[in-house]
């Protein structure tokens, strides 16, 4: 038992430092990419190429005055960035990123939970995630901040039922909601759910993106509408931890789309870690690619889309998974 | 060990389910009101049913209680609109429902009462997924088909009440 909960909190501290870290150096690749993407050079004065970009961010974000505008509700003002950063942090821990290995002579799962409803887990995190933006749009007491919570409050319900709905034929052939089996399910490549299941990976991803508020669904934050959205009266860290947030959140998309669509940590030759980053990194310079191509939508197109597009085709792809698994 | 969380998550459900009625800020209401179905989800997972643990936090945590939210915001309440001034003439009916609530509440603290059996009959898919929806889909089908007919009725309603000019 006490061995158990050891390893547990060992792996739970790797992961998350791991994840951190990954938030942190995703804003200076999202930056360098961008910058490139957009014929420009991009940070590159603080260390080797800029490497060390997200290093003196975070030292300007801690040292940074915090202001809290008059009139905020000051308790729910100062709860709101730690409800967002928390549900973003919760999920990876249901994701396998290997196999089993054995180190001193323990066989270690490469997973930190592994749980048999997983995937549900996931998706109710997700769903909570949403009281972060809400507050702290209602909260501030300003007029942008409350249209950006407002604006984000609908669109995240809109399309977590989307989420929900697209994974639905993954768990339908799959036939469990543990993660470590369905990552086992996919051991060659033609068995990776991406090509079972195609629009089922693409209504996920788009979801995803609209869940996560990235361009071209970023309207919480619309810039030139509404300054910055929910967050418009943060400051120093607080503000930063919304910006984790973000980030984290889009780490979890893309390690729940390597598992679930890509065959997680499966694939030859190379160690299995090794294989999982390198599915969860494409899927994130996806990510960074569309924020660079597309132009944002507008409020009104994005909620017809979620009801009249995406819904419908989730549930038609629902169906026709359920007959194609019947015959 | 199992105790111990069970009497923390309680607490914690009962406090704040408190704190959703004695405060006056209907927007803390709501967080109160979601910390109480968190909390009730963790005695849910200690009675071995997972799944409805799950459920309560996307159902009621994750997707009804943000339409609350939606719907106080919108309504913009003012501090002094839920002041002293409170329109007394439901007094009557919300002392009524109250007490059903609490005949209720007392006949099924009567009810559980009676020392439990240690749970020794549960079969291995108890409270899983599987497990809960082969009863729902075998045993329960008409009552789970008529509460969907139930669902969509008062769905229908509600569009035909809003889009009355349609």
């Amino acid at each position: 038992m006490l061995e158990f909960i050891l390893i547990t909190i060992i792996k739970a501290v790797v992961v998350v430092t791991v994840l951190l870290l990954t938030c942190a150096w995703m804003t200076y690749a999202e930056r360098k990419i961008l910058a490139r993407m957009q014929s420009r050079i991009g940070p590159n004065v603080a260390g080797w190429k800029g490497l060390l970009q997200p290093v003196a961010d975070l030292v300007k974000l801690l040292f940074k005055e915090e202001v809290i505008p008059g009139g905020a509700q000051r308790a729910l003002y100062l709860l709101a960035p730690l409800l967002a950063f928390i549900p973003a942090m919760l999920p990876i821990a249901m994701i396998p990123f290997g196999n089993k290995i054995t180190l001193f002579g323990r066989e270690i799962n490469l997973v930190i939970a592994n749980y048999d409803n997983g995937l549900l887990f996931i998706l109710a995190v997700a769903s909570l995630s949403v009281y972060g933006i809400v507050m702290a749009g209602w909260s501030a007491n300003s007029k942008y901040s409350l249209l950006g919570g407002l604006r984000s409050s609908a669109q995240m319900i809109s399309y977590e039922i989307g989420i929900g709905m697209s994974l639905i034929g993954i768990v339908l052939l799959a036939g469990t909601l543990n993660l470590v089996d369905i990552v086992g399910q996919q051991n060659v490549w033609y068995k990776w759910f991406i090509f079972r299941q195609p629009i089922g990976f693409l209504l996920y991803f788009v979801c995803a993106i609209a869940e996560t508020n990235r361009a071209p669904f970023d309207l919480p934050e619309a810039e030139s509408e509404l300054v910055a959205g929910y967050f418009t009266e943060y400051s120093s860290m607080r503000f930063g931890l919304f910006f984790v947030g973000e980030y984290a959140n889009m780490v979890t998309v893309a390690t729940v789309a390597t598992t679930l669509f890509l065959g997680g940590w499966q694939g030859p030759f190379l160690p299995p870690v090794l294989w999982f980053v390198i599915k969860a990194v494409a899927v994130l310079f996806i990510y960074i690619w569309i924020r660079a191509s597309l132009p944002r939508f507008r409020y009104d197109q994005l909620m017809k889309f979620g009801w009249y597009v995406i819904i419908p085709l989730a549930l038609a792809n629902i169906l026709v998974t359920a007959l194609i698994d019947l015959l | 060990m199992e105790l111990a969380i069970f009497i923390l998550t309680s607490l914690v459900a009962i406090v704040a389910a408190l704190l959703v009625i004695l405060q006056r800020n209907p927007i803390a209401s709501v967080m109160y009101l979601v910390t109480t179905f968190v909390a009730q989800a963790i005695l849910f997972i200690q009675l071995r049913a997972a799944f409805i643990a799950i459920l309560q936090v996307i159902v009621y945590a994750g997707a009804i209680m943000v339409l609350f939210l939606f719907v106080i915001m919108l309504l913009n309440l003012r501090r002094e609109d839920f002041g002293k001034d409170i329109k007394l003439r439901f007094k009557p009916l919300a002392i009524a429902f109250a007490m059903v609530l609490l005949i209720e509440t007392l006949v099924v603290i009567n009810a559980s009462l009676v020392p439990a059996q240690p749970g020794a009959d549960l079969s291995a898919t108890f409270g899983s997924v599987q497990g809960v929806g082969k009863e729902l889909f075998t045993t329960y089908l008409y009552p789970f088909e008529l509460t969907s007919v139930l669902l969509i009725v008062a769905i229908l309603g509600a569009v035909v009440m809003a889009k009355k000019k349609l």
